[in-house]
């Protein structure tokens, strides 16, 4: 295990942030949670602590990029998606504000503090912005890259982060690319197309299924949108059978996006959906609750063999 | 410094063509909101014509104040004063709400020169202002930001979060005007969500707090001198106004918030404005 992503991301906000004076980072009281106090204590003079007013902070940081800055809103990821919803679909989705939405704590990794404080409908509230770009991290070499294309890309996103460490999937400096997935393992029955701390389960289920004879790929769809589509179809035509993986409801997700781009095609493949089924989750250690939810490696390796035997 | 008396009467003439032109519009769209639109018209008057640096030759200059209706229902009329400032044709008014037109329902940064914020979702435009006015201090611009608010829009639980944040962060170049109106959609504020003390709120949330009378030009200019004046918070002036201001008949009523305005009542209103009857 490597730093949690959140660690992370301060240190590249930090890195990124610290010489760019058109960086200002907001935080609505939990910048020791959200790790945006590294750039906080060592860039006072642009760093705004609005308090426990989500709805506020999105608003002041309209008004920073309104008048040419980069503000990196930050907050729980659910309270970002709801509470600073408003101000993300008025701002920066009708009127191109340039506000980077920094949702930290995604999916179930708040697992302690349970369902109130736990995310999975965020991703598929902000897909369906016009003028995001949306992204699930999945590593912290993959978050440092983020950071920094989020200074270097003029546009609103939003990017999801954890509170946990995810295996180390990348090396320093790996170049990514906006709506552009990462083929980490070829396969020929089925691929399996996860994002966020699911990749490394989504590895781990391959070495299971290959254990049985069976070939999965794997890809990294950090970037839920723009979405890979020539990928998506590639890998469909190729394996017949993709399996989609997200700590997120599978309503809406990565899931979702994927289901879209196989619908309006020609190509013909099954999909599995692996992600939480339409409910709440509850409290408890973030391990247990990925198993109890069905999202581990065994859950993604029966969703493959599910998915093959369906063709 | 005070207005002449030239200037005070050039000024209460622009509004007087405002009122009428705004009234002329909604009547041939059948559609916007007329009572906001009235009650704000010397605000925006004397912000454009009198007090703020902005240059419609200069759109983007970065030391630009910054006028920001957060009451975006009141679009038509920073539309006809924006016209008139010289952002846009005149004859483009015809064009409010319609399909492919620039002049949206409510106020789009994208879409029209001039409108510094897009406004209409109440409640979040005192916010922007904030950062708008952090944001011009960190680039060390004398800029002001001016954000135009509606008494009903203070409902707005947000409102008061932006307030605290303005008043933590000292933004002494943020002068908000308040539309006091005290009418909204469904009724009088009273009626609706009691304000109580406004003052005494606005104070209580670290502003320095100043009140006019609303469609007085020359003390709509006076108060933002005063607030102009003041430094390490921000300041807010309570405009007394009244909605539907110019035409009897709508004055004070909230059925006018929004309402189109039929043959009839346009010629009843064109003759009051008009001083025709």
């Amino acid at each position: 295990m490597s730093k949690t992503l959140r660690e992370a991301y301060g240190e590249s906000l930090l890195k990124y942030g610290r010489d760019n004076e058109r960086v200002f980072v907001l935080d609505a009281d939990v910048s020791n949670s959200t790790r945006s106090i590294v750039f906080g204590k060592e860039c006072p003079e642009r760093f705004i602590n609005v308090g426990i007013a989500e709805a506020n902070m999105v608003g002041v940081a309209a008004g920073l990029a309104s008048v040419g800055f980069i503000p990196f809103v930050n907050t729980f990821a659910v309270f970002l998606s709801s509470i600073g919803l408003l101000g993300a679909r008025t701002f920066s989705s009708y009127s191109k504000l340039n506000i980077k939405f920094m949702g930290g704590y995604g999916g179930l990794s708040d697992s302690f503090d349970g369902p109130t404080h736990q995310s999975l409908e965020d991703v598929a509230i902000m897909r369906t912005l016009p003028n995001f770009q949306v992204f699930v991290a999945s590593d912290e070499y993959q978050v440092d890259w983020l950071v920094k294309n989020a200074i270097e890309v003029e546009g609103p996103m939003y990017i999801r982060l954890s509170r946990e460490a995810t295996r180390t999937i990348y090396t320093p400096g790996t170049l990514f690319e906006t709506g552009k997935g990462k083929i980490l393992r070829e396969g020929k029955d089925a691929t399996i197309i996860a994002n966020g701390a699911m990749v490394q389960f989504a590895l781990d289920a391959a070495e299971i299924l290959a254990q049985k004879g069976i070939s999965a790929g794997v890809v990294d769809m950090f970037c839920v949108k723009p979405i890979d589509k020539e990928l998506i179809l590639d890998c469909a035509s190729k394996t017949g059978a993709i399996v989609t993986v997200e700590e997120h409801s599978i309503i809406g997700g990565l899931g979702g996006a994927v289901a879209e781009v196989l619908a309006a095609s020609n190509v013909k493949a099954i999909q599995e959906f692996v992600g939480v089924n339409d409910r709440h989750a509850e409290c408890g250690p973030y391990s247990a609750l990925l198993k109890k939810y069905g999202l581990d490696a065994e859950a993604i390796a029966a969703a493959t063999e599910r998915a093959i035997s369906r063709k | 410094m005070g207005l002449t008396a030239e200037r005070k009467q050039e000024l209460e003439e622009l509004c007087k063509k405002f009122r009428i032109d705004v009234i002329d519009t909604l009547h041939s769209v059948q559609t916007g909101h007329p009572g906001g639109s009235l009650s704000v018209c010397e605000i925006l008057t004397v912000l454009y014509f009198e007090k703020a640096k902005v240059d419609p030759r200069n759109p983007g200059w970065p030391a630009r104040d910054r006028i920001v209706l957060t009451k975006g229902h009141a679009a038509p009329m920073l539309y006809r004063v924006l016209a008139e400032k010289g952002f846009f044709p005149v004859d483009e008014m015809k064009t409010l709400r319609q399909i492919d037109t620039r002049l949206q329902g409510h106020p789009c940064s994208l879409e029209t020169l001039g409108v510094e914020l897009t406004t209409g979702p109440l409640g979040l435009g005192l916010s922007a202002c904030v950062g708008m006015a952090l944001g011009l201090k960190h680039l060390n611009t004398d800029a002001t930001v001016y954000a135009v608010m509606g008494d009903g829009e203070i409902n707005e639980g947000t409102v008061w979060e932006a307030c605290m944040s303005a008043a933590k962060y000292k933004a002494d170049n943020l002068i908000a005007i308040l539309d006091y109106n005290r009418v909204q959609l469904d009724g009088t504020t009273d009626e609706i969500m009691p304000l109580g003390d406004v003052k005494a709120k606005f104070k209580a949330f670290g502003f320095e707090v100043f009140e006019c009378n609303g469609h007085d030009v020359e003390e709509l200019c006076d108060a933002i001198d005063s607030a102009k004046a003041v430094k390490g918070k921000p300041s807010i002036i309570i405009a007394k106004t009244v909605k539907g201001k110019g035409v009897s008949f709508m004055e004070g009523k909230n059925i006018w918030h929004g309402r189109p305005i039929n043959d009839e009542e346009y010629k009843l209103a064109i003759a009051e404005l008009r001083g025709e009857q």
